[in-house]
């Protein structure tokens, strides 16, 4: 009976359209790539941080981790959260002698798992980024009086930025398609939503070209707003 | 220990399935990143090669897999023509979809070695009244290659771990066995670290010959700092 139904009507707003449910992916999507971004950007600059130490352990600690987050498939670090998550909860928890608390909402092991990934690949970026920036200029900033804010508004972050933001977009990409994987853990994402609905529909092939579709508007709507970025954070530096 | 040797042992028995996978895909995405290149040479065709790596760098893989194994498969065409056994196998529907996946990432990276020579290189060669063929196999060619083996290589390590993504429309690769064996023994953190620890090796052996490879093509070291 479903078989009758016309594409537009499946992917319309209607009572036995998809549209809805689709925009509501698409956005769910969106927030798992960004949380993925946020934590792959803390967790990242602190392994940059790391990395440039004096301390050898940190520097080996952090090198490791690029090393076996870049050698291991994404899909597998998705899975271990997923799978592995509630027993590790439930580990942390017996030691302080609380009632295993089940298992993380899917959104956090998701965005988690992915952010862990990425915070590898930005990490790589920030290294590269304060290689970019003189010692001196730190030091001299630091001799003017500057404290850590006004410096890296002031000094740091105009120099770096342009150097930085072309390979952060190439991650946000990445992030973006990489969140395709959380769909195992259940999340109502675009993948998830358009897997459910290929499945009760039996018409899968609108509905993943209607997914695919949404991932390129969000992809390249994505660069076209880095591009943007990139423009003006340029200003400073002499670009074009 | 009993369980661990067991699991390691299946998990090294599918190793051959995803170096198949890997390897045939590299080869079948090469190829046709080959010919987007060159499609983008000619004014006529340029459009079909920019449409081609729009889709596929902008989708992600997984959904690139499910359109082919479920949507493609399904349409009537596929299924009741002569292309049905193919399509029918999931290894086959991984194959194609890394490959198409993986030209587009590929065609931009020889795109940017291509840019990379020098225009007077071309006119010298142009003004040595060198033919077409003889400026792509002597001049471009060989130049290309060095430029673009460290981005290549980058492409190939992803490839490996993408392949991991077959796992997902039932090809038993290394974490679909990981898989399996997590779905009868709930023994999560073992099993997953086992399987990274292959891929390791594997992202690790590739990236070792990788480098005697670019060692090799740039005797002097000049590309070394």
């Amino acid at each position: 009976m479903d078989a009758e139904l016309s594409v537009p009507a499946l992917l319309g707003f209607g009572a036995d359209g998809w549209g809805w449910a689709l925009m509501a992916a698409a956005g769910l999507t969106l927030a798992v790539a960004l949380a993925a971004m946020a934590i792959g950007a803390v967790l990242g600059a602190a392994l940059a941080a790391a990395e440039a130490s004096r301390r050898v352990w940190l520097v080996r600690i952090a090198a490791t981790y690029g090393l076996v987050m870049r050698g291991v498939p994404e899909l597998l670090v998705v899975l271990l959260l997923y799978f592995g998550a509630p027993g590790m909860l439930a580990g942390v928890a017996g030691l302080f002698g609380l009632p295993a608390p089940g298992s993380p909402p899917a959104f956090l092991t998701g965005s988690l798992a992915i952010g862990l990934v990425s915070a590898a690949y930005q990490a790589e970026v920030f290294r590269g980024g304060m290689l970019a920036l003189p010692r001196g200029q730190i030091e001299a900033a630091m001799a003017a009086g500057m404290g850590p804010v006004v410096r890296l508004r002031r000094v740091i972050l105009p120099q770096v930025l342009h150097h930085v933001l072309p390979p952060l977009g190439n991650i946000w990409q990445f992030n973006l398609k990489d969140s395709a994987l959380v769909s195992i853990t259940g999340l109502a994402e675009l993948m998830r939503v358009s897997l459910v609905a290929a499945g009760s529909t039996r018409r899968p092939f609108v509905f993943f070209a209607a997914a695919m579709v949404l991932y390129l508007i969000l992809t390249s709507a994505s660069s076209a707003l880095f591009r943007m970025i990139e423009r003006r954070g340029s200003r400073w530096a002499g670009g074009r | 220990m009993d369980f661990l040797g067991t699991t390691s042992l299946g998990l090294l028995r599918a190793v051959p399935v995803t170096v198949l996978l890997f390897l045939a895909s590299a080869l079948g995405a090469s190829l046709v990143a080959a010919v987007l290149v060159a499609m983008q040479q000619a004014r006529v065709t340029q459009g079909l090669a920019r449409a081609w790596i729009f889709v596929f760098r902008g989708t992600p893989l997984l959904l690139q897999i499910f359109m082919v194994y479920y949507g493609i498969a399904a349409l009537g065409p596929i299924r009741h023509g002569f292309l049905w056994p193919a399509f029918r196998e999931p290894l086959f529907c991984a194959w194609l979809a890394m490959t198409c996946c993986c030209s587009a990432y590929i065609a931009e990276v020889l795109r940017g070695a291509l840019g990379a020579i020098p225009v007077g290189q071309i006119e010298a060669a142009l003004a040595c009244g060198m033919g077409r063929w003889t400026r792509l196999r002597l001049i471009v060619a060989p130049q290309v290659l060095r430029l673009a083996l460290p981005a290549y290589g980058n492409e190939l390590v992803m490839m490996i771990k993408s392949t991991s993504l077959a796992s997902s429309i039932t090809v038993l690769d290394v974490t679909g066995v990981a898989q399996q064996v997590i779905a009868h023994s709930y023994r999560t953190l073992d099993v997953f670290c086992l399987a990274a620890a292959v891929y390791l090796g594997m992202t690790a052996a590739l990236t070792a010959v990788l480098r005697r490879i670019e060692r090799s093509l740039d005797p002097l070291g000049s590309a070394r700092r």
